[in-house]
């Protein structure tokens, strides 16, 4: 497998602090890759790194084989690199179809696109993802009046409506009611087997990310911890000692 | 049903032509502040100043161009439009990648700016302005004329806003106007859409400027053409009284504003000024949604909780 997201050697600092220091890991193309690790240890800012939203201070991001790293937040999207973000973010004052239908690919950047209206086909994509995470009740309703979970499960159907080459997910089951979250890890895999997005997840719920990842990155302190399969990484020793705060 | 009536109303009403003609403006100005402001989340203050723009170029061009009346007024109508529409791209191209409060200030001073120019700039008659070339036709007829220009640009705006709202551009600033961060990370070109909004805008605005210099019959820096104060308030103040961010607020808006003025003025002569100021602060302070959205979130509440549109 080749690796559809390279991170090498990045580091950023936000002041006097460290937040993420020479990380360097691989995403092959098709996989589902875990990021694990303590409160503070610089998921997200890896996350954000990647996805273009703050300059990192050194160190360099390949995607498909290109640098992306001086890139643009939305040039970085449009390239098929998407993210979801921890505290979730929906447009809550617009319904859910409009949610979804917003979220197609801006790809062309005629004006004439801008003006022009949605397809049939992208109503139907509209509802048939809505149903493969089950809001196509609430298609109607207001995302801002969605629950929490509710608001996740929207936010990762609104990704994959952008038909992303990989999706960057911040603990996607958060604040996701437990019963949820064996639905929310299904429709995850099968998002990666049958439309074939490769998947980078950061999770705090071990049950989940142990389910569901191929091979798991644990980060302490900003820096690459250990990586292995989920199976290594439960029995790891430096894993354990970080997550327990032993010395 | 509407319609007829505003077809109708200038035949109607013939003393009041000119004030319907002046209302058709006013839609005009609310359904255009409110693509930005509404629509978009982006408060401008400065959409005045695409107004003094048209109004000026027409004039200049039909007192230079030496052409016939109705020829040199339409060429100066389009000629308005264009520059508009390229004043808001270049404009927007610097400032548009200011967020909230600071994208408003910014606006706020760039109506400032042009009443200041254009005062002090000889060739468009500085502080002194200027008057367009009188209208050609018989007595009664110049109110027609724009009385009918007028209602032909609003709604001309009216279902240009209501085609173009229902597609990607409608939900794009929407978008926007929810969680700009988001949409960039959905990967939308938010500058884009942000800059064809404020054109649009500034289209209608400005051919606004141009036919409201000729309707006036005098165009003076700061009293007409950059009317900050006046016009550049009330455009916000007539779509926020309607409801912002749906079609038919702004139009509702300014019906009920130009005609609570229109009473102001002749009940209330002196005391106009108190009157418009008591109604802005009951605006804000009862209706912070608008008619229209006091009247969604009543209906909801009577439905309990039904889903709305």
């Amino acid at each position: 497998m080749t690796a559809l997201l390279e991170v090498r050697g990045v580091s950023k600092r936000f002041g006097g602090v460290v937040a993420n220091a020479n990380v360097s890991l691989n995403v092959p193309e098709g996989a589902i890759i875990g990021l694990i690790g303590p409160n503070g240890s610089g998921k997200t800012t890896l996350f954000s790194s990647i996805v273009g939203q703050h300059a990192i201070d050194s160190g360099s991001i390949l995607f498909q084989g290109n640098e992306i790293s001086k890139l643009r937040v939305s040039e970085i999207a449009r390239s098929g690199l998407l993210r979801t973000f921890q505290q979730t973010r929906i447009y809550g004052q617009m319904d859910c179809m409009r949610n979804m239908l917003i979220s197609t690919p801006d790809t062309s950047a005629g004006l004439l696109s801008m003006l022009s209206r949605h397809s049939a086909e992208e109503q139907e994509e509209a509802e048939r993802l809505l149903d493969f995470v089950g809001l196509y009740e609430k298609r109607f309703l207001m995302a801002g009046d969605l629950s929490f979970g509710q608001q996740k499960l929207l936010e990762f159907a609104m990704a994959l409506m952008n038909k992303p080459k990989i999706l960057l997910l911040d603990e996607p089951t958060a604040g996701i009611n437990p019963t949820l979250i064996n639905g929310l890890i299904d429709r995850l895999k099968r998002a990666n087997k049958e439309i074939g997005i490769t998947l980078f997840v950061i999770e705090h719920n071990m049950r989940v990310i142990m389910n569901l990842a191929d091979h798991i990155y644990c980060l302490a302190h900003g820096e690459i911890l250990a990586d292995g399969s989920p199976e290594a990484i439960k029995d790891d020793r430096r894993v354990i000692e970080a997550y327990l705060g032993a010395s | 049903m509407g319609l007829i009536a505003a077809f109708g109303a200038p035949i109607f009403l013939p003393f009041m032509t000119t004030q319907i003609a002046f209302l058709w403006m006013m839609v005009v100005f609310a359904l255009c502040w409110d693509i930005m402001g509404g629509q978009m989340g982006y408060n401008s203050f400065g959409n005045i100043f695409f107004f003094g723009i048209g109004a000026y170029v027409c004039a200049v061009i039909q007192r230079d161009s030496g052409l016939d009346w109705y020829v040199a007024f339409f060429l100066g109508f389009g000629a308005a439009a264009i520059l508009g529409v390229l004043c808001a791209a270049i404009l927007g191209a610097g400032i548009l990648g200011l967020r909230g409060q600071y994208f408003a200030i910014c606006t706020l001073g760039l109506g400032i700016a042009g009443g200041e120019i254009a005062s002090g700039w000889d060739y468009i008659g500085a502080g002194s302005g200027l008057s367009p070339p009188l209208f050609p036709g018989a007595l009664g007829m110049r109110e027609m004329f724009f009385n009918y220009l007028f209602l032909t640009l609003a709604l001309v705006c009216f279902f240009t806003l209501k085609r173009v709202y229902s597609g990607r551009f409608g939900l794009a600033i929407n978008a926007i106007r929810d969680d700009e961060d988001k949409a960039e990370a959905m990967g939308l070109r938010t500058t884009r859409y942000k800059i064809v909004a404020w054109c649009i805008s500034a289209f209608f605005v400005a051919m606004c400027g141009a036919a409201a210099g000729n309707m006036i019959g005098f165009i003076d820096p700061r009293d007409v053409a950059f009317a900050g104060v006046t016009f550049g308030v009330w455009m916000v103040l007539m779509a926020i009284l309607g409801g912002k961010g749906t079609l038919w607020g702004p139009v509702l808006g300014a019906l009920v504003f130009h005609i609570t003025q229109e009473l102001f003025w002749t009940y209330l002569l002196g005391w106009q000024r108190v009157a418009l100021g008591l109604l802005i602060v009951v605006i804000v302070v009862f209706f912070p949604t608008g008619i229209l959205g006091w009247l969604r979130e009543r209906r909801t509440m009577s439905t309990s909780g039904g889903s709305e549109q």
